[in-house]
Parts: structure tokens; sequence; C-alpha cells
């Protein structure tokens, strides 16, 4: 809280310095796991064409709720907004665009393991319920054939804050294990049954870095920036994969075989059967009203939608991100243009 | 220059009069205006939990379920932790530095104290990840179970994994520590010379005139210097949230996590969108608000009556 206020004091004569010499064409708030791609777009995107977009990364919670009262132009989250939640936005019809696919990353600390570790879901699932507590259970050690399993207990590190990552990795742990979709189930913030609980990313890997033995969930980017070891995870079709940005694409690709025609994109992919799909992944959207009062806003950001399928997609490596698979991109920019003309 | 009767106040009086209290008036408006506010904003919670919302300790957003009894047993605990620990600290401080330093030494020890408050919460949460948290898990934990074999004690049972009840107390005692110590020397050089001289000259030893003359005297102050730090402890967020461990439950052990209240607010706020639970945490803040009031008032409420025995 304290840090945000602070943030948010250094920032405001920036903000005031800006604006005051160049008018912000369009502004929105949201999810800040996708903040460092999204900040790249806007940055290249005002290079090239002058419309200079302000983005708030205050959070999927907070995002939703400015655009329900419309006080920004478009909202990013990283879980889908509910039927509930669409019934209260004021601006009327609101609409999911995926723009980029993220993932989920399963960190742990055991430095004698020798090997990669794999799980499956109901394995996971055990895991985070507390009902496998030893590194050497048999479970895990059959998914193991090779590896070094101490007869240690399992920590297990996650996170305290609402987070769009929890939320992905329960959705995850819901899809897969019976076991966890019949106790805590999927949200932002869940009932977590044993563990601890860290702040942010770096909470989550702070602990799972220090103390042997430890399990925990983290953003593949800042597992990838920061060198952690991670699982390989058993996906839909049966096989153990990793978390690779060809792994993920291949996630969505699969699952956007399966969309029926008018799909609203408020889907999950986790769990997805393709065989080489990595389970843990998901969409990351920027949600916008169908029939946005102003003209020459709506314009300018359908023409921002359009450029980030487009051009925008191949900076989404490079920032371990996992560019949207080209047979959805194409289904997208078809939706971009009736946002255009309105109904 | 003409000349202004008490009585009969000119017209430029009377609006300065006016001017004045109106700005006395708003700051007690504001605390009203807040409290209406939170109420208002926790009261769905609060009709829907009734008192379970105190006493339950299940806090389940996808269901829809709060109980916030660990985060509020936590918030005393860590408080009253912190203060068991800083209070001899932060007064053995403050009277070294008003009784028995050198004044060359009295200058820069009182500054470096006070430095302390000067500490951004988010440096010492930092600090308190990096240093203190694996500290206490491999050497500090390891020694009062193995050395002291208190392991089986209520108090320090459990598995050590750093992050824990005692790890926030202690950090809280950190922060809380300039607070009571700057007040309470700011107290004792208050203490008339009469005071001490009177003590001497009884024959007291130095240590006999500190407690028979000078505390006594001077303990009104140093219990509002306590319950000053007290109030940092209870609302303090960010330092407490990175080392407590975040976890739903009440243990009576140090060494298991905890959670408070202001930790709860901010973890859980900016994603929250469902109303009910939006209601809950501001129920919390509710909670966190009427518990600060009642310790202020408390604190009034001792320091005069100290106040009033002390004379």
């Amino acid at each position: 809280m304290r840090f945000r206020t602070l943030a948010a004091l250094v920032a405001f004569p920036a903000v005031a310095l800006t604006a005051g010499a160049q008018a912000v064409d369009l502004t929105g708030a949201g999810a800040t796991f996708p903040y460092p791609i999204y900040s790249k777009w806007f940055s290249e995107y005002a290079a090239k064409t002058g419309v200079r977009i302000n983005y708030q990364s205050i959070g999927s919670g907070g995002g939703i709720r400015q655009l329900s009262e419309q006080t920004v132009d478009f909202g990013a989250s990283d879980a889908p907004m509910s039927d509930a939640e669409l019934g209260k936005a004021k601006g009327g019809k609101v609409l999911h665009f995926p723009m980029v696919l993220g993932a989920v990353v399963v960190t742990y600390n055991l430095p004698d393991a020798g090997k990669t570790l794999k799980l499956s879901g109901p394995v996971l699932g055990d895991i985070f319920l507390g009902k496998i507590t030893k590194w050497n259970d048999p479970r895990i050690a059959a998914l193991n054939a090779g590896a070094k399993l101490p007869a240690k207990d399992i920590l297990v590190v996650h996170r305290s804050d609402g987070s769009g990552t929890s939320f992905i990795f329960t959705d995850y742990l819901t899809a897969a294990s019976p076991a966890w979709a019949a106790g805590p189930g999927k949200g932002k913030e869940v009932q977590w049954p044993v563990g601890l609980g860290g702040k942010g990313n770096e909470g989550v890997a702070g602990q799972v870095r220090q103390i042997v033995g430890s399990i925990g969930y983290v953003e593949l980017a800042y597992a990838r920036q920061n060198k952690l070891s991670y699982a390989e995870i058993q996906n839909g079709a049966g096989n153990f994969t990793a978390p690779t940005i060809e792994a993920i694409t291949e996630a969505a690709a699969s699952a956007a075989k399966k969309l029926e025609k008018d799909t609203d994109y408020r889907v999950s992919i986790v769990n997805a059967p393709g065989k080489k799909s990595y389970p843990i992944s998901s969409f990351t959207w920027l949600l916008v009203y169908e029939q946005m009062p102003n003209a020459t806003k709506a314009k300018k950001l359908a023409d921002f939608l359009k450029y980030a399928f487009k051009d925008g997609q191949q900076s989404a490596a490079a920032l371990d991100y996992a560019p949207l698979p080209t047979n959805l991109i194409k289904q997208l920019e078809k939706r971009v243009a009736g946002l255009t003309t309105g109904r | 220059m003409p000349s202004t009767s008490l009585h009969g106040a000119s017209l430029g009086d009377r609006i300065y009069r006016f001017t004045t209290t109106a700005f006395a008036a708003s700051v007690p408006l504001l605390l009203v205006l807040l409290g209406v506010e939170v109420m208002i904003a926790a009261w769905p919670a609060l009709k829907a939990f009734h008192f379970s919302f105190l006493t339950s300790s299940r806090w389940d957003a996808v269901e829809g379920v709060f109980g916030a009894a660990p985060a509020i047993y936590g918030t005393i605990i860590s408080s009253v932790l912190a203060l068991v620990i800083a209070t001899p600290l932060a007064v053995g401080v403050a009277i070294f530095l008003s009784e028995f330093a050198p004044p060359w030494l009295r200058q820069p020890v009182a500054f470096l104290v006070d430095l302390l408050a000067a500490i951004p919460s988010v440096v010492y949460g930092l600090w308190g990840i990096f240093v203190l948290v694996p500290l206490l898990r491999e050497q500090v934990m390891p020694f009062i179970t193995d050395r002291l074999h208190l392991g089986n004690t209520p108090l320090f049972s459990g598995p050590a994994y750093g992050p824990s009840m005692l790890a926030a107390g202690l950090i809280l005692a950190i922060m809380v520590l300039p607070y009571i110590s700057s007040v309470t020397r700011e107290v004792l050089m208050a203490v008339p010379r009469s005071q001490r001289e009177a003590a001497l000259a009884l024959g007291a030893t130095r240590w006999e005139m500190i407690r028979g003359a000078v505390l006594p005297y001077a303990s009104s102050g140093i219990l509002g210097g306590v319950i000053l730090g007290l109030g940092r402890a209870l609302g303090e967020t960010m330092a407490v949230t990175m080392v407590i461990g975040n976890r739903h439950e009440i243990s009576s052990s140090l060494f298991a996590p905890g959670y408070t209240m202001a930790s709860l607010i901010a973890n859980e706020f900016s994603e929250a969108t469902n109303d009910m639970h939006l209601s809950a945490l501001m129920a919390v803040g509710a909670v966190l608000l009427a518990l600060t009031l009642a310790v202020n008032m408390l604190a009034r409420w001792l320091v005069w009556r100290v106040a009033r025995q002390g004379r």
C-alpha cells in the first residue's frame, strides 16, 4: 500500500509534466503481469504513430473496477471477467481480447535431485493440498525414475497477494486434480490448505530459494530472468513438457481449434490437449467496450489492437511471453474490424 | 492604534475565530466521515457473518466465506511481542543517553537511534527477508529448540521455516524502538534538576536516583511513548507482510506463520472484485480502526491515571 502511494507520488509530477506538453490519447488500467510487454508496445506504437497510451498497472481487480465505472478507455486482466462483473459494467457489452500468452512454472529447491523434476496434475494437487508431505513419496518417485529424492518435508509456498498468477495456477490444479477441484477451487485468492504465503513473485521465489525442500509457483518470465529451476508438467495428452515459448503457443493453438464460432474468448487453456503443449498456460486479456462513447477513441483503440496482433506479437518472446497462434490472430483481427464500426 | 475590547470582538477577530474553529472541527469531522464510510462499505459482510467474522478462521474468497480471527489475533500478538522486546531496550537507551552518556556521545547516538524511524518500511521488509528470517531459521530457532530444549513448549513448537510471528514481532520491535526511545529521552531530560539533586542529597546512588526519583516522575510520559509505538506497530503493513508468512491460522507457537489485518488488506484489496470480498476487507479495516481507537483511548486513560498518581 505504502509502496504504491510512494510510487504514485513520485510518478505524479512526471505525468503532470508530460500531460501538459502532449495530451494522452487513450488510458487503460489493469493487470501487472503483462505490463512489461504492454509498455513496450505502447512506447513503440507512440513512436510509430504518435498515439499516446497511458497504462496503469494497478492489478486486474482495479482494472475491471475502473473499466466498469468508465474511468478508463480499456481494462486488462489475467482472469476473464465473470458474468456478474460483466453485468455491472456501466458502458454496455465488454469484449475480451486475448493479447499474448503467459505461463506459470512450478519452481522447487532440491539441489541434489540430479535431474529436472517431473510432476503431474494429481500429484501437484496433493502436494498443495498437504496430502503428499515428503519428497520421497512413492507417487513422486514413480514419475521421477533415477532422481535422488530426499526423505525431506515438502514446504509449500504460495502467493499471499491476490494475483492472476495464482488464478492460472489454481485454474490448472482445478482442471487436472479432482481432489483440488473438490477442495479449494480456483481464484486469485484461495484458501490454501498448507504452506507459507509470500508477497509477489519475488516473495515466493525468495522463500523457495532459501529453504531446501520447498516448492512454489511463479510467472515464467520471472523464473527465467532469475534462473530458477522449474519442473516439467504432464499435459492433457500425457506428455511431460517444459515451459518453452513454443509449448505455450502450442497450448493456445490446440485450444483455439476447439473454440466455438461465436466464442467470447473468455476461455481457459490450462491442461490443453496438444501433444507438445505446456499445461499451465493462459491468455491475458484486454477488456474493451464494444461501443465506445467517443468515435475517435474507438478508432485509435482498434488501430492499436491491429498493431498488437501483427507487429506486437514479434516482441513477445524476447520478454518471455508467448505469441498468439496464427489461427487465433486471424479470428481476432476480424473481431477488431467489428469494433471499429460499432454495431 | 484602536484599542480592541475583549468582549465586543471586531470583525477581523470574528473571522479569525471562525476560521480557526473550522480548521479545528475539520479533523474530527474527517475521522467521523472515515469511520462512517468504512462502516457503510463493511456493513454487508458484518451483516452476513455476524460474530463469526470475528471468531472464524475460515477466509475463503472462492466460496465467499470470511472470518478474520487469525488476522485480528496476529495483529495483537505481533504488536504486543514488539512492545515486550522494544520497551526495555528503548527505555534503557533513553536512560543511558539522558543520564550516563558523555555529551560528545549523546548527540550522535541519539541521532542514529532516531534515524531508525526514517528507514522506509519496505527496506525493513527486504532486510527481514534476506537477513533476519535466514538468521532466525538457521541460528535462533535451532538454538531455542535444541540448546534450550524449549521445542516442546507451546510457544516454540513446530517446524522452523523462518517467516513467522516471531520474525514479525522482531521487525516491529526495531521499527517502534526509535519512537519509544525518543519520547522517553525527552521526558527524562524534562525531569527537573531539583528532583535528582534531592535524591542524591538523601544519599541515593545514581541507580537509586534514577529508579526512585526520575522514572516515577517520567512514567506517564514513558507510557505515552510506548502507546505511540503500539499505534505504529498495529498499523504497520509492508515489512510485516514480507516476513510473517501470511497464513490464516491461529497458532500458539511463535515459530508458526500468521497474518495481520493490515497485511490482509494490502495483500488482497487490489485484486478483489467480488462485492462480498471487498466488503469483508472493509470490515477488516473497520475492526482495525476500532482496535486502534480503543487502544488510544485506553492509553489516554492510563496516562491520565499515572499522571494523577505521580503528583
